[in-house]
């Protein structure tokens, strides 16, 4: 039913797409100048996002509406759910409908949308080199042309036991051979402790996890220009240190079956001493309402890679002007003003989300608050973007395919990076 | 002579016409409602949209007429294999999950006909599972079969439920069966309350055991009603998609079936593929449905049609 529905939207959508095409194309010159290029007009403008949890979009809205009153902005909130809120974007471009002006992206839709010109190029100073974090802009840009502006980052951390690193007297591990014996070390006395999880179940989260794995080895998923170059003695043995910790306990069987929340509830109850995840969980695993049995025990670290310290997958939203929106010219001072140093500050205090100014992360009043700050930084400044590619839908299940096969044990690793080469080169060429 | 025919030709004809006057809003919403998705569906189904970029980058726009080619993609390579697990899988869950809810079904209902004390209450707790939305009830069942759930606690063994394997589907199909049972036991009682009394006295006097009676009396009298209840439940089943997308997830070939692989090729932008999917879903369920109707008698709409042809 809910298929029949999608398509048959999809297909009346088509049908206005189809009308509109013919009416009103004169310039498909390619790339270059379109028509949509000019960010022109000023007035009331749409901001489609994700759930606004903290509540502070809505400030910094009112405060943007308060001192422009013609030119307001007004948000929309999309479902929780990624797909959902990409599904409803995609929707709207497709019928180019000016609903959505502002459109918040996840940092792996920016290619698709960008090559499907649903988003409009932005003037290559809307970000300051300078002060941006250079991965997070790298995210905002497709074939070196900037389409968004970078507003939250997010980086991978090592979580882990303080007090029981400082019992065995160790420092927190920077390769995976000293993650291990950090390990065996700490299990003499708590036996029954679980060494290490990420994020293992068949969805975003591994691609997050395998690619994570492959970069820390020194392989690639994808080289600079774009190649697929998986099937590496490198990725191999990225991917092989997460299969043989599941092979010899190292991550706990259940692993298997861990997002980020079930991983979070382990790592709160005690049951890991180390636990890939993003910063988010500070905050939750510190609380000392009853809810978290290790608050004030733990602290974090840089990732560990194979022979020296790792790489984080990037994760974060981009805003991006959508090429359907009115008054494109407001869109692109709000997202200037939602992108400059007080909004970052104050999103950072209020939904502890990474912000994208390198400033912030140095700010010592803002370290005291959130002490995790310098080692995200130094996370997301060696952070891996993952495969910046149009089909991203078909490349990230492609490879949770190969990595969940190779960690379930379906297939030996060498044969799922064989797969999965052949995969992303049809999907990518 | 000719002017009473004429007339009475008039008449009739006069009739019609009002008849199709009267008729025409159902036609006109069954054509929106019915007609219009289905003929939609089937012209997507025969186009494929562009996903080659030109030489800057930019996806080269419009879709273009492809014939037959979506289905035979279905059919040719990796999408095949995929496919047939699908369709296995689809199968596999209808004819288990209808089967078990048939037993568990007709035997809720005996309960709740037989049900003296109580009776509300135990008509209202049997129903209450149906009540429930599929995607909440996946929801209730994940957190049962988690790593560290209620499953495992009572097995006192760690299963992991939703990895890929026999465990999952063994997970959907209880979730299944649990929520829709009671859906069966409904429809069965409702059978069950039309046998008259008499029959299962004069039953008795001729020494009867329970049992015999149950074969030879409720069995066949609440045929009818059983069938369309099974009927609809193929239906349901053979559409299955929440209860493995929200419980198992996306893209676990233990659990995947022809509505979910329809949904991913939509998700994923290719709307003549996932057209074509939906419209093989739809022909298995139609020729089911008419199997169903033709060759075990179901009898949905028959009852008025038995009577007009007596």
């Amino acid at each position: 039913m809910g298929v029949r529905t999608t398509v048959s939207r999809a297909t009346a959508a088509l049908g206005v797409a189809v009308l509109l095409a013919s009416c009103g194309s004169g310039g498909d010159g390619g790339g270059g100048e379109q028509p949509g290029g000019a960010l022109e007009g000023r007035g009331e403008v749409t901001f489609a996002t994700g759930k606004d949890t903290s509540g502070n979009m809505q400030k910094l809205v009112d405060e943007w509406n308060s001192s422009h009153p013609n030119e307001q902005v007004r948000i929309i909130e999309l479902p929780e759910s990624a797909d959902a809120q990409r599904q409803q974007m995609v929707q709207n471009a497709q019928v180019k409908s000016d609903a959505y002006t502002i459109l918040n992206l996840d940092v792996v839709w920016t290619a698709e949308f960008a090559a499907n010109r649903w988003v409009v190029e932005l003037p290559a100073d809307t970000v300051d080199a300078g002060k941006f974090l250079e991965p997070a802009v790298k995210t905002a840009k497709y074939r070196d042309k900037l389409y968004a502006a970078p507003v939250y980052s997010d980086g991978g951390l090592l979580y882990y036991r303080k007090d029981l690193l400082d019992a065995a007297g160790l420092q927190p591990p920077k390769t995976w051979a000293e993650l291990t014996a950090a390990c065996q070390a700490v299990k003499a006395t708590q036996p029954a402790i679980g060494c290490y999880a990420g994020q293992f179940e068949k969805y975003e989260g591994l691609t997050v996890n395998f690619d994570e794995a492959v970069h820390s080895a020194g392989g690639d998923v994808v080289d600079a220009s774009g190649k697929p170059v998986v099937d590496s003695p490198e990725a191999k043995a990225g991917l092989d240190a997460l299969v043989t910790g599941f092979q010899q306990g190292v991550i706990p069987q259940k692993a298997i079956t861990y997002k980020e929340e079930e991983g979070r509830r382990a790592f709160q109850a005690g049951e890991l001493l180390f636990h890939r995840q993003w910063p988010y969980q500070w905050n939750l695993a510190g609380k000392t309402d009853g809810s978290s049995q290790v608050a004030g025990k733990f602290d974090v670290a840089p990732l560990p890679g194979l022979n020296g310290p790792g790489s984080s997958t990037l994760g974060g939203h981009n805003f991006a002007i959508s090429a359907f929106g009115k008054n494109k010219a407001t869109a692109l001072d709000f997202i200037k003003f939602f992108t400059s140093e007080p909004s970052q500050r104050s999103n950072l205090l209020a939904t502890s989300q990474a912000p994208t100014l390198a400033s912030l992360y140095d700010d010592a009043e803002l370290i005291k608050q959130f002490p995790y700050l310098p080692t995200l930084k130094e996370s997301i400044l060696s952070a891996k973007p993952r495969p910046q590619a149009v089909r991203y839908g078909d490349v990230t299940q492609a490879i949770q395919e190969a990595a969940y096969a190779a960690l379930t044990g379906a297939k030996p690793s060498d044969v799922a990076l064989k797969d999965l080469q052949a995969k992303l080169q049809e999907l990518l060429k | 002579m000719t002017a009473v025919a004429r007339r009475a030709r008039g008449a009739t004809s006069g009739a019609g016409r009002l008849a199709a006057a009267l008729l025409s809003p159902t036609f006109v919403v069954l054509g929106l409602v019915v007609g219009y998705p289905l003929v939609a569906a089937l012209r997507e189904s025969v186009f494929r949209e562009g996903t080659d970029l030109d030489e800057s980058g930019f996806v080269v726009e419009g879709s273009r007429f492809v014939g037959v080619d979506n289905y035979t993609a279905i059919f040719a390579g990796e999408s095949a294999v995929r496919f047939w697990n699908a369709f296995g899988n689809t199968t596999l869950f209808t004819v288990i999950t209808v089967a078990l809810e048939v037993v568990i079904g007709v035997a809720m209902a005996l309960v709740m006909h037989h049900a003296i004390r109580w009776r509300g209450i135990v008509r209202a707790s049997i129903l209450v599972p149906w009540a429930v939305p599929t995607a909440v009830s996946a929801l209730l069942w994940r957190w049962i079969f988690q790593a560290d759930g209620v499953a495992n606690s009572i097995i006192g063994q760690q299963i992991l439920w939703t990895t890929e394997g026999w465990q999952a589907k063994f997970a959907v199909i209880l979730a299944d069966v649990w929520k829709t049972a009671p859906f069966v036991g409904l429809l069965v009682l409702a059978g069950l309350q039309i046998i008259p009394n008499d029959v299962y006295e004069a039953a008795r006097v001729d020494g009867a055991s329970p049992w015999r009676q149950f074969w030879r009396i409720t069995l066949p009298l609440v045929k009818p009603a059983l069938l369309v209840a099974v009927l609809f439940r193929v239906l349901d089943a053979l559409r299955m998609f929440d209860l493995p997308f929200v419980l198992i997830g996306s893209r676990k070939e233990s659990v995947e079936t022809l509505s979910m692989v329809a949904f991913d090729e939509a998700s994923s932008l290719r709307f003549g593929p996932a057209a074509a999917y939906a419209t093989i879903l739809f022909v298995y369920v139609a020729v089911t449905a008419l199997v169903f109707v033709r060759l075990l008698g179901a009898d949905v709409i028959g009852a008025a049609r038995e009577r007009a042809r007596k």
